[in-house]
């Protein structure tokens, strides 16, 4: 079988299955339980870090408040 | 040490420059020798003359704004220069004398018209697209980018890219693909900033502070590698000798039509739809002051443009030596494609929800909501264009021309103001831009600029398809090519005017932008959300 045939084939079939199920698992994976509140505080990220935080190697140094209604307008 | 090695690899390139300046082939290759010299030779004597110095000390415990304010500039430099070879072309369309005997070849409609393409895309919205990757990644990161002058290297080498890329097209040196003009040593140099690129961005996504990666950076990294695929897949070709410009395409006939437009469509996809939708993934609700009204949302038209829009090249070749289960293939793809553009658009228009009175206080989220509303519009038009039948009539035409600006400047153009207004005065630490009224003027001239445009596109462009198609009793086409010509007039005198308007509306901006950088905010009535 020749190169192009052997990858048409390919392409026809397991690599088209691969990527139809990454493809539904990527989308199935972002309504599994739970994701909510994780969804909303990733959500909520433009609205913290406005400066960046002195203790660079700490976790998740600066928290904003959860509403981004409250947020400072910051410089 | 770092100098000594820097030094040498200066002087080297110093070196190769000036053997190739005086052994260059032809006239484009000789001038960017000689460029090049200049700027390592200068480059050279500033690092050597500051060599027993000790290193400057950087004020690490910030974020790194100074390559972003560097970029904004360059942003509004560049789209003013691409808006203003954009106006030049289109009138030399429109009365063809302004091919000016004395400037030729160098300033003709065939050499300008990539010096226009290159200058708006990879110009202005790469440097619009850099500066804001810059400004996102840090801010939803929460730190300072990585690598620390590389970031200044990707800034002055994607300027480097721009000016040999714009002097080549003038001087003649191009390898004849659409939006991948650039010759084989510019292409090179643009895969060595890339890497920088993508490697400033992954490194700072690698120190974050916050657990997750905020959607917005999916989006810019995914346009930073597939653009960096994509660039070196259709680039593929070999010099006839590196002491010139030209080079040779390793693909050949319809397997490097479909290359180029597997790249011209991603293009499309990648650098103006992904890197653009990253951006308005974070400038939005920055501006409208509350998070994006669905993240599930985000994460489905993430994975379902990523998914599509590869496939969707070939509907650029139909009619042609492809065959056809490919261009059905890109087809299908492009009308699937409506579906996530439109969640995308949705997403950002809703991100509004309980917040509409700002579309009528504030100018700068009215700029963000008609770029959604261009982007809306021009992927449905794109979809229905892709059709087999429709392409019959519009392809070829001045339709495409219609559709690719109502893409280009009205969501491009448009989410690009908007993150310019929102950044100039944070950067510079003012309270708002110098001039509100001044945004209002610059959104009513570009969005009439680009009406007059898009209109004028269609109906010359459905005009012209109807004309080249029509057949007498006997079978005989009735016009000529000329005929359609030069009933064209009159919509190129309109559409040239729509360009004028656009470009008038930013050079208010830039004037704008210059007047709060340099001296704060003028007081005026509050529009827009208060500071706090």
């Amino acid at each position: 079988m020749d190169t192009y045939s052997f990858l048409r084939e390919l392409a026809d079939s397991w690599v088209l299955l691969a990527m139809v199920i990454f493809y539904v698992g990527a989308i199935a994976w972002a309504f599994r339980p739970g994701s909510k509140g994780v969804h909303a505080d990733i959500a909520d990220i433009p609205f913290r870090n406005e400066t960046l935080a002195e203790d660079t190697d700490g976790p998740r140094a600066v928290r904003g408040s959860k509403t981004a209604q409250n947020m400072p307008e910051a410089l | 040490m770092l100098n000594t090695f820097k030094l040498t690899i200066l002087g080297l390139i110093a070196l190769v420059a000036a053997l190739a300046a005086n052994w260059g082939q032809d006239l484009a290759y000789q001038v960017h020798a000689v460029l090049i010299m200049l700027i390592s030779a200068g480059l050279f004597i500033s690092i050597l003359r500051k060599f027993d110095e000790p290193a400057p000390v950087v004020d690490t415990s910030g974020y790194m704004d100074g390559v972003i304010r560097a970029g904004v500039i360059a942003t509004g430099f560049w789209g003013v220069v691409g808006f203003l070879v954009g106006v030049v072309i289109a009138f030399q369309l429109a009365f063809p004398v302004l091919n000016f005997d004395w400037a030729q070849p160098y300033l003709n409609f065939g050499r300008l018209r990539p010096l226009h393409t290159s200058a708006v895309i990879f110009a202005f919205g790469g440097n619009a697209l850099i500066m804001s990757s810059f400004y996102i990644v840090q801010r939803t990161c929460g730190a300072r980018l990585w690598g620390g002058n590389l970031a200044w290297f990707v800034f002055w080498g994607y300027q480097l890219f721009i000016v040999l890329a714009a002097t080549g097209y003038v001087l003649g040196a191009t390898q004849s693909k659409e939006y991948a003009e650039p010759e084989w040593y510019v292409d090179i140099w643009l895969t060595i900033v890339w890497v920088a690129f993508l490697l400033v961005f992954l490194g700072t996504l690698f120190k974050r502070k916050e657990k997750h990666i905020y959607v917005a950076n999916w989006f810019l990294l995914s346009f930073i590698i597939t653009v960096a695929m994509l660039h070196l897949v259709n680039n593929l070709s070999i010099p006839v000798t590196i002491w010139g410009s030209k080079s040779v395409q390793v693909f050949s006939g319809v397997q490097d039509a479909m290359t180029q437009w597997w790249y011209g469509h991603n293009a499309v996809g990648f650098f103006l739809t992904a890197g653009f939708l990253g951006m308005m993934y974070y400038f939005v609700p920055k501006q409208a002051g509350r998070p994006v009204f669905s993240y599930k949302l985000s994460i489905i038209h993430f994975w379902a443009l990523i998914f599509l829009y590869i496939w969707a090249g070939p509907h650029h070749l139909h009619y042609t030596a492809l065959p056809d289960w490919a261009s059905t293939l890109g087809m299908v793809f492009s009308i699937i494609l409506w579906m996530p553009s439109w969640g995308g658009m949705i997403n950002g228009l809703m991100t509004l929800q309980g917040a509409w009175d700002k579309l009528r206080t504030d100018p700068i989220i009215r700029m963000m909501v008609i770029s959604l509303a261009f982007y809306g519009m021009s992927t449905f038009e794109g979809p229905m264009m892709s059709i087999r039948a429709v392409n019959s009539l519009s392809h070829y035409t001045d339709w495409t021309i219609g559709h690719v600006h109502s893409g280009a400047l009205g969501w491009n153009g448009m989410i690009t103001f908007g993150a310019l207004y929102f950044l100039t005065p944070k950067l510079w630490g003012r309270a708002q831009m110098y001039s509100m009224s001044a945004i209002n003027w610059h959104f009513w001239l570009a969005t009439i600029g680009i009406v007059l445009y898009a209109a004028s596109m269609w109906v010359t462009g459905i005009m012209e398809g109807l004309m080249w198609r029509e057949v007498d009793a006997q079978g005989f086409l009735v016009n000529s090519f000329a005929d359609t010509v030069s009933a064209k007039f009159p919509m190129y005198v309109v559409r040239g005017l729509g360009g004028v308007l656009f470009l008038a509306g930013a050079l208010i901006m830039v004037w704008n932008m210059w007047m709060t950088i340099r001296g704060g905010a003028k007081v005026s009535a509050p529009v827009g959300v208060p500071a706090e």
